[in-house]
């Protein structure tokens, strides 16, 4: 079992310019159902195997397509996000990165308005279920099919938190990077409960970092509704208020956002937090342990 | 890019003046003579000299090493005082608690008709996050420390949330000029600065825009006082005159540099130097660093796809610093493959030649050929494998 993608689900690129090809050849080369791409003004065409359409809702007609990979660079992103919903397309994962706030303000009220729509990212790596299915940018042997639900704000952290639960011997069951921007799609809260409904997932580790209270409000959710073992990290513990780490919404303003305070939040709820980036797939490791 | 973009004080009133806030009358000035003319312009009433710097706290701050008792903004009466206060303010750097111990050079003073004032309001507009909508928040005090005010007496700030689509509606901005305890002879002048606000933070994609004080003057006049506005750096590429009034004086050298090269840099105070692949990891590195007892110098992340120049120029930033006593390369290959990487490190040592140790990490894609590519080199590399050991020997290396 899994959350939000499977072997069945079929997959459309948004966007097939140099990165978005790349990865469109490595996800099927995963084994993931790629049924074509979205160029406008390319419809009809091929490129390497897969069927160019002008519009997703003329790709979803011809494939049958339910989930979505962009790669629409930032100024058109926003649309793309929109264009993928109003086709009625459930999983939406946007990869770009660098879209305006206030696009993805508009995107996430318009998308608000469609009934069950799943939006991952914008500014994310995408997600995995080992074995199954890979709709984004993360390296697929790193993986390895098994009950553990991942939740990552970042890219290459979660590789290494995926890839130091591999070497324990510990799957995964999803790994779902939700972005790194001040505004997206699909929060801690929202995987942590599908974490919780999935049969198929055992426990869950959480990787998140500075900037705004997402993890504060995840920490009180898990501790009212998650029964699962939940170990966590906070990246940043070392980052100066004022400035942006790397990652648009990853800035300690205002007072609030500090690894610190998520780390205290977290720690309250009972959640096990890693103190050292080294230590992410033994203390998943510890909570098992604690449970039996 | 890792910066958001501020602009001075004048530049955000000229911005929301253009749109219908009322602000009081100045002059720019780049001279302490030019600031004589000004005051004369301006009538030759009482003035404020306010010194045009992006970091907050001015009017506490000093002037290094003036020998004066006077921050960043300083109200003057009299002619003859223009200039010799001008003059220390151009003359030496001002040091608030956001510009660090060096201070900051002052080009530019706002010089500006005095207002007597009779009330303060704080009003500002943000985007939160948790609604994924833009507010905005105003305070019945003004001239405070908002930080403070929503930490301490969240009650005291009012917050209404602004559609992007539609902007601040009229009623919104009336029912927070009432709740704020403007006059029926005031609320329309309130109204048509909050407006402004808002059309400037839409219109030009900001990130914070702020005016405080907002003030009443005794006659009953409603004015935008000082104003500050970030801007959102990703939707820069479709405001290209705002991107014109950016003031590379007021950013840090390295910063700069490594934006135009596509990384992400922030400088910190440690000797440690962190080359890393994605911000996760690379504030990750930053914090097992310091779990091992040592201190980064910077954030660095050269992003999932770092070619050979990029990753030189990294190494260039890295190392002029010259608190930088080593230097620690995290890569996590995952797109970006350990090979490549491998050959880029080497391109980039020989290239500018390096005179501390260099601990390198590397594991994902190509992991074996990218270690086997170091090793045969025969240039002082120090491998490490896995965080805590790569940790470990970076902090040792720099003692």
């Amino acid at each position: 079992m899994s959350i939000l993608i499977d072997k069945n689900t079929k997959v459309l690129c948004q966007g097939l310019g140099k990165a978005g090809t790349f990865h469109a050849i490595q996800c099927r080369e995963y084994g993931t159902q790629v049924v074509g791409g979205v160029v406008p003004g390319k419809g009809g065409t091929t490129k390497e195997g897969f069927p160019i359409f002008n519009t997703v809702a003329e790709a979803v007609a011809k494939t049958g397509a339910n989930a979505t990979m962009i790669f629409v660079p930032p100024p058109g992103a926003a649309d793309a996000i929109m264009e993928a919903a109003d086709a009625g397309i459930k999983v939406i994962v946007a990869i770009t990165e660098g879209i305006p706030v206030l696009d993805m303000s508009r995107a996430k009220r318009f998308l608000a308005t469609k009934p069950n729509i799943r939006l991952i990212g914008p500014n994310c790596p995408g997600l995995i279920t080992p074995g199954q299915c890979k709709i984004g940018i993360m390296p697929g042997y790193i993986h390895k099919p098994g009950t553990i639900g991942v939740i990552s704000r970042s890219g290459t952290l979660t590789y290494e938190a995926v890839w130091q639960l591999t070497n324990l011997g510990l799957g995964q069951s999803t790994c779902v990077g939700i972005g790194g921007d001040p505004i997206i799609g699909t929060n801690q809260i929202d995987v942590l409960k599908m974490f919780q409904d999935d049969a198929g997932t055992e426990a869950i580790l959480m990787m998140g970092e500075i900037g705004g209270t997402a993890e504060e409000e995840a920490a009180a959710y898990i501790q009212k509704h998650v029964t699962k073992p939940v170990a966590a990290f906070i990246a940043g513990q070392t980052a100066p208020p004022g400035k942006r780490m790397g990652h648009a919404g990853a800035i300690i303003s205002g007072g609030t956002g500090s690894a610190q305070d998520k780390m205290a939040a977290l720690r309250k709820a009972g959640i096990l937090v890693a103190e050292s980036p080294a230590d992410l797939g033994i203390t998943l490791q510890k909570a098992l342990k604690n449970k039996k | 890019m890792g910066w958001s973009m501020k602009i001075h004080e004048y530049q955000a009133k000229d911005l929301l003046a253009a749109e219908g806030a009322k602000i009081p009358a100045g002059i720019i000035a780049n001279t302490p003579e030019e600031a004589v003319k000004a005051f004369d312009h301006l009538g030759g009433n009482p003035v404020v000299l306010k010194a045009q710097v992006h970091a907050g706290g001015r009017g506490k701050g000093r002037f290094k090493d003036s020998g004066k008792d006077f921050g960043g903004v300083k109200f003057i009466t009299k002619r003859e005082d223009i200039a010799p206060i001008a003059d220390v303010m151009f003359k030496y750097p001002l040091v608030t608690l956001q510009t660090g111990a060096e201070g900051q050079k002052v080009s530019k003073i706002l010089v500006q008709s005095a207002a007597d004032i009779s009330r303060e309001i704080y009003l500002g507009m943000v985007l939160d996050r948790a609604e994924g909508m833009p507010i905005m928040m105003a305070c019945a005090d003004g001239g405070v420390d908002i930080e403070e005010v929503a930490q301490k007496h969240p009650e005291k700030l009012l917050k209404m949330a602004i559609s992007p689509e539609t902007g601040l509606l009229a009623y919104q901005a009336r029912k927070m000029a009432f709740a704020l305890g403007f006059t029926p002879e005031q609320v329309p002048q309130a109204e048509a600065i909050m407006m402004a606000l808002s059309k400037v933070f839409l219109a030009q994609d900001a990130s914070l825009a702020e005016i405080n004080p907002l003030v009443v003057t005794p006659t009953g006049e409603v004015l935008a006082l000082d104003a500050k506005i970030t801007f959102d750096d990703n939707a820069l590429f479709r405001h290209p005159q705002i991107e014109q009034l950016r003031d590379l004086s007021e950013e840090n050298p390295s910063e700069v540099r490594a934006a135009k090269s596509g990384l992400s840099f922030v400088q910190m105070s440690g000797n440690i130097g962190c080359l890393v692949n994605g911000a996760g990891l690379a504030m990750s590195t930053m914090d097992i660093i310091k779990y091992h007892g040592g201190e980064p110098a910077n954030f660095l992340d050269v992003g999932g796809g770092a070619n050979k120049e990029q990753v030189t120029e990294a190494f260039r930033i890295l190392l002029s610093d010259p608190n930088v006593k080593a230097v620690l390369v995290n890569i996590f290959g995952g797109i970006m493959k350990c090979d490549t990487i491998a050959n880029a490190i080497l391109a980039a040592y020989k290239e500018v030649g390096f005179h501390v140790p260099l601990v390198v990490r590397l594991e994902g894609t190509n992991v074996s050929e990218g270690k086997k590519i170091l090793q045969e080199s025969g240039l002082k590399i120090i491998a490490a494998e896995g965080l805590t050991d790569a940790a470990k020997k970076v902090v040792a290396a720099a003692k």
